[in-house]
């Protein structure tokens, strides 16, 4: 069709350029066929070991480099951006349409940036094309958290371009290709690819600034920033065993939070930190299973997140209020959308016959193999964990639980249309993975459907539902409360502001009272000058011509010494 | 004539419009939750049937997983609870110096 080294960021661009000049049916259109295209061409014009060099300033850009590990994240950002153009058409909103499509480019971008400085210049247009999508709420929640934001975004950049020079110091090279941790560089970038994909403590951004963004738009942010993170992990950092531990932890402690969080958006949020987490740790152990584990965990985590997303966004966009609190029986006007909602639900929690489970129990397994006991135990324990807050909790809150007498609309049939497709395809992968399997990146046969998987996880999911339901009857559930869980933000939200203005006070009255004390000498000084003889001489006051001519004389002195001892 | 007396007719409409929902009725739900308890029942029974592969000895266990799901997701809502204590804080807690 046309030629394959077309970067695939490049169809996106187009569309959001035309897209600010277009409007209804024109722009409906050009905005459902740039993922469309741009996705074909990629499935049947662009083969393995495509590269695209563009010189620039004697530099040369690495915009395309195709290899199966690329493809896999092309293919699947090429996927949901078209779900997601969808779920988006209702919107009259020119600012969202561009955002979005600038922003899935960008992430394509990152994805098949074959250098560094390539990465960088998509890692910066990533974070100032999403921000938009935040502050398209157009109110001062959202402004402020996407200041917050942006804060953290920027910072990755710089640490990715300093760590980026740094590299290159040591290694002569800015291909992007493993990293590793032998240089203060490589510490840097994966420090920059840390704050994007949401390790603990640099997290923070994530849960605040989702849930305040569009009903839209969190969907959209939910599928882009974070796994450009875990492809660049996955590149520059397989095998780094400190991800393992990282992951372990990003799997367990948001999953905490996420039961006591009031806000179904900011509970997802949670949850995709939970997800990360799995693929984190499948990417720190390195084998070729578990690789493919954390890709494939990946792939099949976009659709059910933006699944879970795009309906919770479709109850905020009908009922203006995603509190679990004060929703309950949702289902009985929103009947579809709470239905994908629970196929998204059921696939979070990897049950048999879902998407998640064909994914995750790649990286499970091979942690048993690689002998990692305890790890094991904690995704086990956060296995277990996901049912709870993204499997029981956002469906039954929102759509069961106590009528809460809110009687709306069924949402519009966009969303409807994007939420099917998502649905299909979450419950396609999980009943034939052997498509997905064919597209990862290193060889590995396994199949996840054996009577051990399949039982041992339907026991586990069962038996954790039993014990909500035992809780639920009981009244030992956590009751659903208008609230702020302080997290690690406090301390930059909380204890540094507050320090920074105790100190300010401080200061302030330091200065003033030195200030006054200063005056008094310098004023007593003064007085003690002008009794003299040479009290005449002083500018300050009247401006007498002698004195003037004295200090002239003074400084053609001065500058005839310096000119004569240079 | 009360003025309130104007009100209760949103009551009856909704009375009238109201339509009897699938989970509205208890007898319903006291299925759906017999079926669950049914299934979870012949779950645990299975894992005497069939022989699951096992890494360790200890999840060789009968029940293993039941178990461990079970217990995780009760200790899970326990903590978070008591977490709670700690960390919860008025809806507005970060706004007021904002």
């Amino acid at each position: 069709m046309w030629m394959s080294e077309l970067p695939p960021f490049v169809p996106f661009f187009l569309a959001a350029l035309l897209a600010l000049v277009t409007r209804g049916p024109l722009r409906m259109a050009l905005m459902v066929a740039a993922p469309l295209l741009g996705g074909l061409h990629l499935w049947f014009d662009v083969p393995v070991g495509t590269q695209l060099v563009v010189s620039l300033l004697e530099y040369d850009l690495m915009l395309m480099r195709a290899d199966k590990l690329s493809l896999l994240f092309g293919y699947i950002f090429h996927i949901a951006a078209f779900i997601l153009v969808i779920y988006t058409l209702h919107l009259r909103d020119t600012l969202q349409h561009v955002a979005g499509l600038v922003y899935a480019g960008s992430a394509l971008g990152a994805v098949f940036a074959g250098d560094l400085i390539t990465l960088f210049i998509f890692w910066e247009l990533l974070v100032t094309s999403s921000v938009f999508l935040i502050w398209a709420r157009r109110n001062v929640r959202a402004s402020r958290a996407g200041m917050r934001y942006l804060v953290f975004q920027v910072s990755s950049g710089v640490l990715l371009l300093a760590g980026a020079l740094i590299h290159y110091r040591y290694t002569g090279s800015l291909a992007f290709d493993f990293i590793g941790l032998e240089n203060p560089g490589g510490w840097l970038i994966l420090l920059a690819f840390g704050i994007k994909c949401a390790f603990p403590f640099l997290h923070n951004w994530l849960t605040d600034a989702y849930p305040e963004s569009t009903p839209t738009g969190a969907a959209v942010l939910s599928v882009f920033t974070t796994k450009v993170a875990v492809y660049t992990l996955a590149r520059g950092f397989p095998g780094t065993d400190l991800l393992i531990y990282i992951g372990a932890v990003m799997t367990c402690f948001p999953i905490f939070y996420a039961v006591i969080e009031n806000d179904l958006r900011r509970v997802l949020s949670y949850s995709l930190i939970n997800q990360l987490g799995f693929m984190v740790c499948g990417i720190g152990i390195g084998t070729a299973l578990a690789l493919n584990g954390a890709v494939a965990h990946a792939f099949s985590h976009i659709l059910y997140k933006a699944l879970l997303f795009m309906s919770m966004g479709a109850i905020l966009y009908r009922v203006g209020n995603i509190n679990a609190s004060d929703l309950g029986g949702l289902y009985k006007s929103m009947p579809k959308t709470a239905l994908f909602c629970i196929v998204g639900a059921a696939s979070i929690s990897a049950l048999p016959l879902f998407s998640g489970f064909v994914s995750k129990s790649l990286v499970m397994s091979a942690l048993l193999q690689e002998g990692h006991t305890v790890v094991w135990l904690m995704l086990l324990f956060a296995s277990a964990g996901v049912l709870h807050h993204a499997g029981i909790k956002v469906p039954y809150f929102g759509f069961f639980a106590h009528d809460s007498g809110i009687r709306t609309q069924e949402a519009p049939r966009n969303m409807l249309l994007a939420m099917g497709i998502a649905a299909v395809l979450c419950i396609l992968i999980g009943i034939q993975p052997q498509y997905l399997y064919a597209l990862l990146p290193w060889e590995v046969d396994y199949w996840p459907y054996d009577t051990t998987h399949v039982l041992a996880q339907l026991q586990l999911l069962f038996f954790a539902a039993l014990a909500f339901v035992w809780m639920e009857i009981k009244g030992y559930a956590p009751p659903e409360l208008h609230a702020v869980n302080i997290d690690a933000e406090w301390l930059y939200r909380k204890l540094l502001p507050n320090r920074a203005r105790r100190i300010y006070h401080v200061a302030r009255d330091v200065s003033q009272t030195s200030a006054a004390a200063f005056y008094r000498t310098t004023n007593a000084f003064e007085q003690a000058v002008m009794k003299t003889r040479f009290g005449r001489f002083h500018l300050a006051g009247a401006w007498p011509t002698g004195s003037m001519v004295l200090w002239i004389a003074v400084i053609l002195g001065a500058y005839l010494l310096v000119d004569a001892i240079h | 004539m009360n003025w309130q007396s104007v009100r209760p007719g949103e009551i009856d409409v909704e009375k009238q419009e109201e339509k009897q929902y699938l989970l509205d009725n208890p007898r319903n739900v006291t299925l759906l939750l017999r079926v669950f308890y049914a299934v979870c029942g012949l779950l645990f029974v299975l894992d005497f049937i069939f022989h699951r592969h096992a890494t360790y000895d200890w999840e060789q266990l009968p029940g293993f997983y039941a178990i461990f799901g079970f217990v995780a997701f009760v200790l899970l809502v326990v903590v978070a609870k008591l977490m709670r204590k700690l960390l919860m804080r008025r809806e507005d807690y970060y706004d007021v110096d904002e």
